[in-house]
């Protein structure tokens, strides 16, 4: 019922409380939580006033767990029960993850996405990315001293659905409510371009532990516009560590190493990575297990030499984004380097030369992700912020179903601005068929074994047609989250079957139920408060802005007799909130939600037209 | 849930209160269609009830639609003859001109010889002439939908138009081809 409070601020007089809520950039290295305080978004520091919590976790075996700095003090020490960069398994299978040099994990294979063994018990990576979650959102309602309203949580912009199903549902996890998922390169264009008031095409060069991302945005009038966006989910930081890891192994005559040999090498590794941004070479010494000595120097051109691949594989996806907007360099006002791995001076060069200018590092690349997240959430809460603005984002990656011959019919092309729904029609191919089979994948490849399998679901109940003669429609929906849904339809019969793509990546509801219930230490205790005071803050926030809503417009969309009902089902729903029943809450928002459909359409129609009707007065003023 | 107003249901024209005609006032678009999300993207219903949350993404999806319809020449040109009950025969209707179909084969080749040499200037060249070509069907297809309005022949170079999409397609994945 935001409409009117928006077109006529004025109007809307009831001055709620500003509501808590925060940005979340779930990074591959480090994790942080930013929030908008006195209308400036600033990140949130933990006790010891450090703003980047390792995103590092380690098991007990008591069932405890260590995240942050601590865990990542043990990851020589016990590098099997000690994950870090979890969220490149996150909603991936086990041969997606194949490359990894880092075998200290014990992999366990599992339909959907691969699980870890720990000492604590097999975790998948939503439940160890919950953990990191969960340390953030205390840390939050520490610092905030309340509850939070909800969190915007970025991923990377090239993630598939099954890596965003999965991102939140290690959010729902952990206890938050996402009120959206917010692509990495788009927060970072908000942090950037509220700040400098800019106008025009930008390119956000995203590279961070283990994600790369290129987005290119079009900026005017407060419309953050993403025209195109590129990129390649499993490429990062981690990679150029694991080139130095490579190279110590041959230029020390070493083979096979153990787990632990390995992850002290890699932590040496990436020391000496970040020490090769300041200066020309660097010492890597180290003492492994077996006693025996590793000491050799690595020079910033062996460096560059032996990660040259690595960044030809960040400025392919850049020329290819380029060429899906239909620009050309030179259309490109500035570049928005994002992502700790842009500091690397041989990033920042080949950016540099490719885009003919000198990229944008005036925000802190660790934290423009968190601060973007952070302005989204306050608007996405329903704080009102003093501009206002909107952000039009795409999906990355073409949605598609397979068809004969193990092809793929792209339905939703990549770069569509979402939301974003597509129908298509098939039909049988065989005389008498009263089922259809319905494989949803992702990806640009042509041939369903190249491209990501997101579900497969049955159309059962087709009456049986000469082949050919079913017309079975296909509906794709993409939401604001970049996650999809899926309906099939035959139109002769109406029988009618769909799937919300999550059962065979994602958790099902029931298994989040039970994780928080067994699995998580922190979750145990308060589900069932927690439940209650849900239910009460969304009762509470619905009779609002159906209150609002009914003294604005009522007595002009509604007769008496309508807004008669409504009131009847608000009445009842207030008595409910009074009781403790969260259930009866449940079903009174239902009901009210229910009873306020056809009223809420006529709202929207109204804007609509107001939308257009106020155009015209400024151009009469113009 | 479906949405049964009156405002939902109006064709995308009506929508964007633009007069229903091929030439088209490109600016006042591109306004409208920030204006209309303005009110209706669902980043402005999240802190609101679920009912109203998917009351705005159908909204919103409607407005996405609309605006890629209006946007490509292609799109609002088959539109405007949907509306019209005219069907484009685009997957059906393989009748092509004889010379249209002989210069289609040539670019073909065309592409297909830079691909094999690795030719990106070949390339250049290929994607102007689409271009130039696309440009001059457009113009056609304006006269044949505004001025003397000939449906039937409009459809025929929206099918040419079509074709001419499908090589820009192809170019396009030549040049990642050769990028990679």
């Amino acid at each position: 019922m935001a409409l009117l409070q928006i077109s006529e601020p004025g109007l809307s007089a009831a001055p709620h409380q500003h509501r808590l809520a925060v940005g979340i950039d779930l990074g591959t290295t480090n994790s942080l939580v930013a929030t908008v305080r006195n209308g400036i978004s600033v990140v949130l520091n933990d006790e010891q006033g450090s703003a980047l919590l390792p995103s590092v976790v380690h098991y007990r075996e008591d069932g405890s767990v260590q995240v942050g700095s601590a865990a990542q003090g043990q990851q020589s020490a016990d590098p099997q029960n000690t994950i870090v960069s979890v969220k490149r398994f996150m909603g991936r299978g086990l041969k997606d993850v194949g490359e990894v040099v880092d075998l200290s994990y014990r992999f366990v294979d599992s339909p959907g996405m691969v699980q870890l063994r720990t000492v604590a018990g097999v975790k998948s990576p939503v439940e160890v990315s919950a953990e990191i979650l969960h340390v953030l959102r205390d840390r939050a309602e520490r610092s905030l001293g309340g509850e939070l309203v909800g969190a915007v949580i970025t991923v990377p912009a090239y993630f598939d659905d099954a890596q965003r199903q999965a991102t939140k549902d290690a959010a729902k996890l952990a206890g938050l409510n996402v009120l959206r998922l917010l692509n990495e390169p788009t927060a970072a264009a908000i942090a950037y371009g509220l700040d400098n008031a800019s106008e025009g095409v930008y390119a956000v060069y995203d590279l961070g532990g283990g994600t790369f991302d290129i987005s290119i945005l079009r900026l005017s009038k407060g419309v953050f516009e993403v025209l195109a966006t590129n990129g390649d989910s499993a490429l990062g930081g981690d990679d150029f560590d694991q080139r130095i890891y490579c190279w110590i192994l041959e230029k020390a005559g070493l083979s096979q190493l153990d787990a632990k040999d390995t992850r002290l090498l890699l932590t040496h590794s990436r020391a000496a990575k970040e020490q090769l941004t300041d200066h020309a070479q660097t010492q890597i010494t180290a003492v492994l297990s077996t006693g025996e000595l590793v000491d050799v120097t690595l020079t910033r051109d062996d460096f560059y030499a032996m990660t040259q691949n690595l960044l030809t594989r960040t400025l392919q996806p850049t020329r290819k984004a380029l060429r899906d907007a239909k620009l050309s360099v030179e259309e490109v006002k500035g570049v928005v380097m994002v992502g700790g791995s842009t500091r690397m001076p041989q990033v920042q060069r080949a950016v540099a030369e490719l885009f003919n200018q000198t990229p944008l590092t005036n925000l802190d690349p660790d934290k423009v992700v968190a601060l973007g997240a952070a302005i989204q959430a306050n608007v996405l809460a329903g704080n009102r912020s003093a501009d206002d603005w909107l952000l039009l984002d795409v999906i990355p990656l073409s949605l598609g179903i397979e068809t004969m011959g193990g092809l793929s019919e792209k339905i939703i092309p990549r770069n569509s601005t979402i939301p974003s729904a597509r129908a298509q029609e098939f039909t049988t191919f065989k005389d008498g068929q009263t089922a259809m089979s319905i494989h949803v994948v992702q990806g640009e490849r042509e041939l369903v074994s190249d491209c990501r399998s997101l579900a497969k679901f049955e159309l059962r109940g087709i009456p049986p047609m000469v082949a050919g003669s079913a017309r079975i429609r296909v509906t794709f929906q993409v939401d604001a989250d970049g996650l999809l849904s899926v309906t099939a339809r035959e139109m002769n019969s109406g029988v009618e079957s769909s799937v919300t793509v999550k059962p065979s990546y994602g958790l099902s509801e029931t298994d989040i139920t039970r994780m928080l219930q067994d699995g998580n230490q922190h979750a145990r205790d308060d589900m069932q408060a927690r439940a209650l005071r849900e239910q009460q803050t969304d009762a509470a926030q619905l009779l609002e802005a159906v209150e609002i809503a009914l003294q604005q417009d009522g007595a002009t969309l509604l007769d008496a007799e309508s807004e008669q009902r409504i009131r009847v089902v608000m009445e009842a729903l207030r008595k409910e909130l009074s009781g403790n029943d969260h259930i009866a809450i449940r079903r009174g928002v239902e009901a009210l939600n229910q009873a306020t459909v056809g009223f809420a359409q006529a709202r929207m129609d109204r804007s609509v037209a107001s939308a257009l009707k106020g155009h015209k007065l400024s151009e009469l003023e113009g | 849930m479906n949405i049964n107003s009156a405002t939902f249901q109006q064709d995308f024209f009506q929508l964007f209160e633009l007069p229903p005609r091929f030439a088209i006032d490109s600016a006042a678009l591109d306004q409208r269609y920030r204006d209309l999300q303005s009110q209706v993207h669902p980043d402005k219903f999240s802190h609101l009830p679920e009912s109203e949350q998917r009351l705005s993404m159908q909204w919103a999806t409607r407005v996405n639609e609309a605006y890629q319809t209006l946007r490509s020449p292609l799109a609002r040109g088959r539109y405007l003859l949907s509306l019209q009950g005219v069907d484009t025969q685009e997957e059906t209707n393989t009748a092509m001109p004889l010379d249209f179909l002989m210069q289609q084969m040539e670019w073909r080749e065309a592409l297909q010889d830079a691909i094999s040499a690795k030719d990106v200037d070949a390339l250049d060249t290929l994607s102007d002439n689409n271009r130039k070509e696309t440009k001059a069907l457009e113009q056609q297809l304006a006269a044949q939908l505004d001025e003397q309005p000939d449906p039937l022949a409009a459809a025929g170079t929206v099918r040419k138009l079509r074709f001419l999409e499908k090589l820009a397609e192809e170019i396009a994945s030549a040049y990642d081809e050769l990028d990679s």
